[in-house]
C-alpha cells in the first residue's frame, strides 16, 4: 500500500494496517526484559532503566523477576561455564515469542575474560542471539541502540512464509539444551564452536 | 526473633528428620542478590535455620590471566573487580606495586587519587542507599535519586579518563592524564550540590519508621565476631571498631586531611547505613580540603617504566580502604614482566564470612536486606 | 626487650621486627622451628615461615599475647612452586692427563616444588601490621596437607577454601573444606602452574 495514501488516511482518522503489522508491533513497543544482570554491564542496564537515559520510552521498563513473564533476556555480563546452564534454563523456561540480546564483549565473545577456565566464550554457544551490543560496558544509549535495532527486527518479522520467526515455526526447538558439570569442562551439545579470528586477518 | 532449636545451630547439622523444614536457592538469578550470588536457605516456616553461600557464579578467573600479563595490561582487569568503583581498585593495584617497585609519586598526582577516589566512595554509597532501599520495598524512588547524583560524578569520570565505569586512570608513579579544563569547577559545583542532596534524601529516609521498623535490630553483628571474621570497611565501624586504614596506614596523603570515623553502637542494618551516609558527609569533607589545595605540577614521575616494568624478585602487600572494605593486592615478582603470584584481597567475600550468623533467627524478608547491608559486588567475591 | 620496628597508628606503639617475633614465639615454643624469610623488594615485608606441626599454637599465641595482638587475618593466599631444575658448578675430582685434580663441573639439580600458603595478619587492637606467615606443603602431589588457622581467625575460612579449590592444600581442622569457586565435580586445581584448561584450543587465537 501506498505510504502517502496511508498517511493522508490516517490524517483524516482512518487507519489501515496489516495484522502482521499490527501484531508486531505491539509486541516491539512493550518488551519486558528479564531482570537478569551478571556482571559490570547490568549496572549499565539499570542505569539505561534510570531516570538519565529511561528505558520506558521504549516500552521495555517492566523488568520481569520471573523468566515466565518476561520476553527479552538481556544478557549482560560473563557467562561463566558455572553459570551456564542457569542461563540456558533461564531461557528455556521464558515463554515463546522470546528475544536474546548479547550486552558487551563478555557475553558475545567472552569478552576480556575469554582466555580463562571458568569463562564461557559467548552466549551464542548455547544461545540464539538476536541483538550483539559491543562495549566494554556499552554505554546506555549503545543498549538503547541495541533494542530499537530489536524493535525493528521484530517489525519486520513476517507471520507466514519461510521466514516465520521461530515461535511461529513447528519445526523449530523449543528447548535448547542445558550443558551438564563435567570434570574438566562443561559437557554436553553446543549450538556452534567459539569462534576463532581469522588467520588472514 | 525466634532461636533455632539448639542442635540446628551448628553448620552441617545435617539430620532434620522431625522437622518440617523448606530448603530453598536464593539465587544465582534473583532481583536481590546484587549480582550471580547464591544462598541455600533451611527455613522453619519464614524463620531461617541454616544458610550456606554458594560462590563462583562470576569466577572469570582474573588472578590466572594476570600471570600472563604485564603489570600495565592489568590495570584495566582491576576496573572490573568492584565494577562500581573501578578507581578505588586501580589505586589498590597501582600502590602495591609502587610498594613492591619502589616508585614514588608525584604530589599532584596523589590529590587527583584522593579526590577521584573519594568521589568513587560518594558514588558507591549512594548506590548502596538506593539499592538496600529497594530491597526494603521503596521500589525504585530512592534508587533513581541515587542514580541522578551518580550520574554526575560519572560525567565528571569520563570527561577525565574517557569512560564512565572502568577509568583505567592511574598508573604506576601517578596517573594517566591531567585534568582537563573547567574539571575542577566543574567538581567543585557537583561537591557543593551533593550535600543538599543528601539532607534531602535523609530528611526522607532516617525518620522513615518503614525503614527504622525493618533494620533496627535486624542483623546484629558482634565486635568481637566482626574483628575475628575479618569484617573491614562500614560494616565493621557500624560495629564500634575504629579501623579506617585510611588513618591507620595512612596511605597516599590522607594524614593532610582532617576528616571523622563515624562508628556505630550496636551493629544492626540501621547502623550500617547511617555508618555510610555520615561517611558520605565525611568524604565531602575530604573533598572540600582537596580540591581546594590541589597543587601544580606534574602528574607522573617520568622515570618510570610503565611498559616493560620488571621490578625486582619480591613481593609485597598493598591495601586501601575501599568502598567496601580493606582491598588489597599481593603481588610476588620473579623479576619478569608478569607477576609470579597476583593476588586480590576481597573485601566482599571476606564480609560475607559472618553472612550465616547475622541471618540466623530472623525471617527471610531480612535475609535480603541483611545481605544489602554487607554490601557486596559479585566482581569481586567471585573475581 | 625494646621494641623497634615500624611505626603504627596509636602513639608509642611500634610493631616488632619478624626477628623479634621469632624470639618471642620461640621463648614460647621452645624447639619450634621458624625461619625469618627475607623480601627483595623495597616493600620491607619480610615473613616468618612456620612448620605445620605447631603453626595452629603458634597463630594462637599470636593472637593472644597482650603485645602482639595479631587479631585480624587479613590475607589467605596459595602460591605454587613448582620443581626447578637449577644448574651447579660443583667441584669434582677427576682424572685429567693421567693426574688427579679438583675440576669444576657444570651439574643440574632438581630443587623440590611445594605449595606455600601465605597469611597476612594486623592487629586491630594495636593498630600494627602486616607480620606475613608461611606455610608450606611436603610436595605437590601426595603430602599436601596443611594445619587449617580457622579455628583462630574466622577470616580464613572462606580464603582458605579457596586455596583448596584453586591450589589443592587440604586444610586439616577446617569446619567445611569444600570447593568453593570452581562446581562441585570439578577434578584439577586450576591455579596450578602446569594446569591445561580443557578448551586450550579453542581459547587460543
Amino acid at each position: 500500500m501506498n505510504q502517502e495514501l496511508q498517511n493522508e488516511l490516517s490524517r483524516q482518522g482512518v487507519v489501515l494496517t496489516t495484522i502482521e503489522e499490527l501484531y508486531n508491533w505491539g509486541r516491539k513497543n512493550s518488551l519486558w526484559p528479564l531482570q537478569f544482570g551478571l556482571a559490570c554491564c547490568a549496572i549499565e542496564m539499570i542505569a539505561a532503566s534510570m531516570a538519565r537515559f529511561d528505558m520506558a520510552r521504549f516500552g521495555a521498563e517492566v523488568f520481569r523477576p520471573s523468566p515466565r513473564q518476561a520476553d527479552l533476556m538481556i544478557v549482560s555480563g560473563t557467562i561463566t561455564k558455572k553459570m551456564a546452564p542457569q542461563v540456558v534454563r533461564l531461557f528455556n523456561q521464558m515463554p515463546e515469542p522470546k528475544y536474546v540480546i548479547a550486552m558487551g564483549a563478555c557475553a558475545i565473545c567472552g569478552g576480556p575474560f575469554r582466555d580463562g577456565y571458568n569463562v564461557l566464550q559467548g552466549i551464542d554457544l548455547y544461545l540464539p542471539v538476536d541483538v550483539y551490543i559491543p562495549g566494554c560496558p556499552p554505554r546506555p544509549e549503545a543498549l538503547l541502540e541495541g533494542l530499537i535495532h530489536l524493535q525493528q527486527k521484530i517489525a519486520r518479522q513476517r507471520l507466514t512464509g519461510p521466514e516465520r520467526p521461530p515461535h511461529l515455526e513447528e519445526n523449530a526447538p523449543g528447548e535448547f539444551p542445558v550443558p551438564q558439570f563435567g570434570p574438566h569442562d562443561l559437557a554436553g551439545p553446543r549450538l556452534r564452536k567459539a569462534r576463532m579470528p581469522d588467520a588472514n586477518s | 526473633m525466634i532461636a533455632p532449636p539448639p542442635e540446628l545451630q551448628t553448620p552441617g547439622a545435617g539430620d532434620f528428620a522431625g522437622h518440617d523444614l523448606l530448603e530453598i536457592a536464593m539465587g544465582p538469578h534473583h532481583p536481590s542478590t546484587h549480582g550471580v550470588f547464591r544462598m541455600n536457605v533451611v527455613l522453619d516456616g519464614e524463620t531461617v535455620v541454616k544458610l550456606t553461600p554458594v560462590f563462583g557464579y562470576l569466577h572469570r578467573n582474573h588472578e590466572k590471566i594476570a600471570e600472563k600479563n604485564s603489570y600495565l595490561a592489568s590495570i584495566p582487569y582491576t576496573d572490573r573487580l568492584d565494577y562500581i568503583c573501578s578507581m578505588t581498585n586501580n589505586w589498590a593495584y597501582v600502590l602495591s606495586v609502587e610498594k613492591l617497585a619502589g616508585l614514588a609519586v608525584p604530589e599532584r598526582a596523589e590529590y587527583i587519587r584522593v579526590i577521584v577516589g573519594e568521589l568513587t566512595r560518594l558514588q558507591n554509597h549512594a548506590c548502596l542507599a538506593g539499592f538496600l532501599l529497594q530491597d526494603m520495598g521503596a521500589l525504585g524512588t530512592p534508587l533513581m535519586y541515587a542514580f541522578r547524583e551518580r550520574e554526575k560524578i560519572l560525567d565528571l569520570f569520563e570527561s577525565l579518563s574517557g569512560s564512565r565505569m572502568m577509568c583505567n586512570y592511574m598508573r604506576f608513579g601517578g596517573c594517566r592524564c591531567d585534568l582537563p579544563a573547567g574539571w575542577l569547577e566543574q567538581a567543585v559545583k557537583v561537591t557543593a550540590a551533593f550535600d543538599p542532596f543528601l539532607d534531602h534524601f535523609e530528611a526522607l529516609l532516617d525518620e522513615n519508621e518503614i525503614l527504622r521498623a525493618r533494620s533496627q535490630g535486624v542483623g546484629v553483628l558482634p565486635r568481637g565476631l566482626a574483628v575475628n571474621a575479618g569484617v573491614t570497611g562500614p560494616g565493621l565501624r557500624a560495629s564500634g571498631v575504629n579501623y579506617d586504614i585510611r588513618k591507620v596506614d595512612h596511605y597516599g596523603i590522607y594524614n593532610r586531611f582532617q576528616f571523622r570515623v563515624p562508628l556505630g553502637q550496636r551493629g544492626d542494618v540501621f547502623d550500617r547505613y547511617m555508618v555510610r551516609i555520615l561517611e558520605m558527609r565525611e568524604s565531602l569533607r575530604i573533598l572540600g580540603q582537596a580540591l581546594h589545595d590541589l597543587p601544580p605540577g606534574a602528574i607522573q614521575d617520568p622515570k618510570v617504566r610503565l611498559r616493560n616494568l620488571r621490578p625486582k624478585p619480591g613481593e609485597a602487600y598493598g591495601r586501601i580502604e575501599s568502598p567496601k572494605g580493606e582491598l588489597g593486592f599481593y603481588l610476588i615478582s620473579d623479576g619478569g614482566p608478569a607477576p609470579w603470584r597476583y593476588r586480590v584481597r576481597p573485601p566482599s567475600l571476606v564480609n560475607l564470612t559472618v553472612l550465616e550468623e547475622m541471618c540466623l533467627g530472623h525471617t527471610i524478608a531480612d535475609v535480603v536486606i541483611i545481605l544489602g547491608s554487607i554490601d557486596i559486588v559479585l566482581g569481586e567475591v567471585d573475581r | 626487650m625494646t621494641l623497634r620496628g615500624r611505626a603504627c597508628a596509636k602513639p608509642g606503639c611500634l610493631m616488632p621486627t619478624p626477628e623479634q617475633i621469632k624470639d618471642r614465639i620461640l621463648a614460647a615454643f621452645p624447639g619450634a622451628r621458624l625461619e625469618v624469610i627475607p623480601n627483595g623488594s623495597p616493600a620491607n615485608q619480610p615473613s616468618l615461615l612456620l612448620d605445620a606441626g605447631q603453626a595452629r599454637e603458634i597463630a594462637k599465641f599470636l593472637r593472644d599475647d597482650p603485645d602482639l595482638r595479631f587479631d585480624y587475618a587479613s590475607n589467605v593466599t596459595g602460591v605454587d612452586w613448582p620443581e626447578k631444575v637449577v644448574k651447579e658448578k660443583v667441584k669434582v675430582r677427576k682424572i685429567i692427563d693421567g693426574v688427579e685434580q679438583e675440576a669444576a663441573e657444570l651439574v643440574e639439580r632438581k630443587t623440590l616444588g611445594f605449595l606455600e600458603a601465605v597469611y597476612h595478619l594486623y592487629s586491630m587492637a594495636l593498630g600494627h601490621g602486616p607480620l606475613i606467615l608461611r606455610l608450606r606443603t611436603g610436595n605437590r602431589t601426595d603430602r599436601v596437607a596443611l594445619p587449617s588457622l580457622t579455628p583462630v581467625w574466622r577470616s580464613c575460612e572462606f580464603q582458605e577454601r579457596e586455596v583448596f579449590d584453586l591450589f589443592g592444600i587440604t586444610f586439616e581442622g577446617h569446619p567445611d573444606l569444600r570447593r568453593i569457586l570452581m562446581w562441585d565435580n570439578f577434578a584439577d586445581h586450576p591455579m596450578r602452574k602446569d594446569y591445561v584448561p580443557a578448551d586450550d584450543q579453542e581459547a587460543k587465537p
